[in-house]
């Protein structure tokens, strides 16, 4: 391919995200705005394998578009459509405008403001230093690292203590949705078309997250595209009315959702005790240590996500159970 | 040769994409849109992906390319019964 047509590729891309973005924050429907965005999602997951970024390609479909998506779509359907367009209670001007003039001046100047420090930022960045240090550093120590993908060895290696500690964000998120008690109850059960998709999809989700888990050490793949991808079995089949999405119950939750950061802390401190540094793993041992941890933080991020969809602790069986029939027999 | 095959099976799949989004700005009401939508682009991305193996002269990508396919038959197929049918629920209950 040349490089005339792939400049122009690369213009269409650019003018559809930065439309794509504008359309979903123009329209006053919410949901056609979170579908715009999950278009833009998927977007900018292109753009990213155009950078040769696979890796962050993956995570912005899976998490970006995909999850971000679910989880707004399921926010617009617990608030009352206040903003769409031929609601009865549409007294809020559609256009926002009870947001005053003031307030959004100051928030489109932050913004800017923001933008141009990063941009600055960025310019700085590749200008003062010879912007091929990090990669020579990187690609002079991978073969210690137990991976080859260099992106695993920065995440769960190099920088593993900045992993960690994403990973107690999950967690404490995960203590917010638990806190916020009982989830929505689940969907009606679905039709027999949704449900036979269900029956091989699920599988093959599941499939797929063991799959980029296991890839991860040397292809692009890892435990955040993995987790989302079992996050994504588990939405499906809340989506198509189950009530077992996949969730364990009680005690055996908390120890999942708890996973990937107990786990990264108990390797890190077990090498402390070995008169090793914190999470410095001895090279013969890096590559399987590296496996356990991203097993673990799998399992804790596809429980936060889902734990997310589901919007609270998860009822038990026997309560959606009850819910269905009730709709049923109010049907 | 195998060039040239893969090309026109790749230009046959936007022809069917162009139809597809044509149909689907075009077209009166919500069925038939879905009808030009999902029948058209699931033909134009079986060419697009027929071509692309074509032209990867590779068995596992050409394997690949043929699951992400069925994939999306499967999704779009369902997909577009699911919206019907919601449409005809909201109908009928007009």
């Amino acid at each position: 391919m040349n490089t005339t047509s792939l400049l122009v590729f690369d213009g269409l891309l650019l003018f559809s995200i930065v439309g794509l973005a504008w359309a979903s924050l123009a329209t006053t429907d919410e949901r056609r705005s979170v579908i715009l965005f999950m278009a833009f999602g998927l977007v900018l997951a292109v753009a990213w394998g155009r950078l040769l970024a696979p890796d962050v390609a993956l995570a912005e479909a899976a998490i970006g578009a995909g999850l971000s998506g679910a989880l707004l779509l399921a926010a617009a359907r617990k608030q009352p459509r206040l903003l769409s367009p031929g609601s009865s209670k549409g007294s809020r001007h559609p256009d926002g405008a009870n947001v005053s003039l003031v307030s959004r001046w100051a928030v489109t100047l932050l913004s800017a403001a923001l933008a141009g420090t990063l941009a600055w930022a960025l310019l700085h960045a590749f200008s003062s230093t010879p912007h091929d240090m990090l990669p020579r550093a990187i690609s002079g120590n991978l073969a210690s690292s137990g991976v080859s993908n260099p992106v695993t060895a920065v995440l769960l290696n190099f920088r593993a203590y900045d992993t960690l500690l994403e990973l107690a964000v999950l967690l404490t998120a995960v203590l917010g949705i638990f806190a916020l008690g009982q989830g929505t109850p689940g969907y009606q059960p679905a039709g027999p078309i949704f449900d036979g998709l269900v029956r091989w999809l699920v599988p093959v989700l599941i499939l797929t997250a063991g799959y980029l888990l296991w890839v991860g050490a040397h292809a692009p793949g890892g435990a955040f595209q993995a987790g989302a991808t079992l996050a994504a079995a588990g939405v499906v089949l809340r989506l198509a009315g189950r009530s077992r999405i996949g969730l364990p119950d009680g005690f055996v939750l908390r120890i999942v959702m708890a996973a990937g950061v107990g786990v990264f802390l108990l390797v890190g401190l077990t090498l402390l005790l070995l008169g090793r540094p914190f999470l410095g793993y001895p090279p013969a041992w890096a590559g399987a240590l590296i496996l356990l941890i991203e097993t673990a933080a799998m399992l804790s991020i596809a429980a936060t996500l889902l734990l997310a969809f589901v919007g609270g602790q998860p009822q038990s069986a026997d309560v959606n159970a009850a819910a269905n029939r009730q709709r049923e027999e109010m049907s | 040769m195998i060039n040239f095959a893969s090309s026109i099976l790749i230009l046959a799949g936007l022809f069917f994409y162009l139809a597809g989004s044509i149909g689907l700005l075009r077209l009166p009401d919500l069925y038939t849109r879905l009808h030009a939508l999902t029948k058209a682009d699931n033909l134009g991305l079986g060419l697009l992906a027929a071509g692309l193996a074509l032209h990867s002269q590779h068995l596992l990508t050409s394997l690949k390319l043929l699951l992400i396919w069925l994939a999306v038959l499967a999704a779009s197929a369902t997909s577009a019964h699911l919206i019907a049918r919601q449409a005809r629920r909201q109908e009928t209950r007009r």
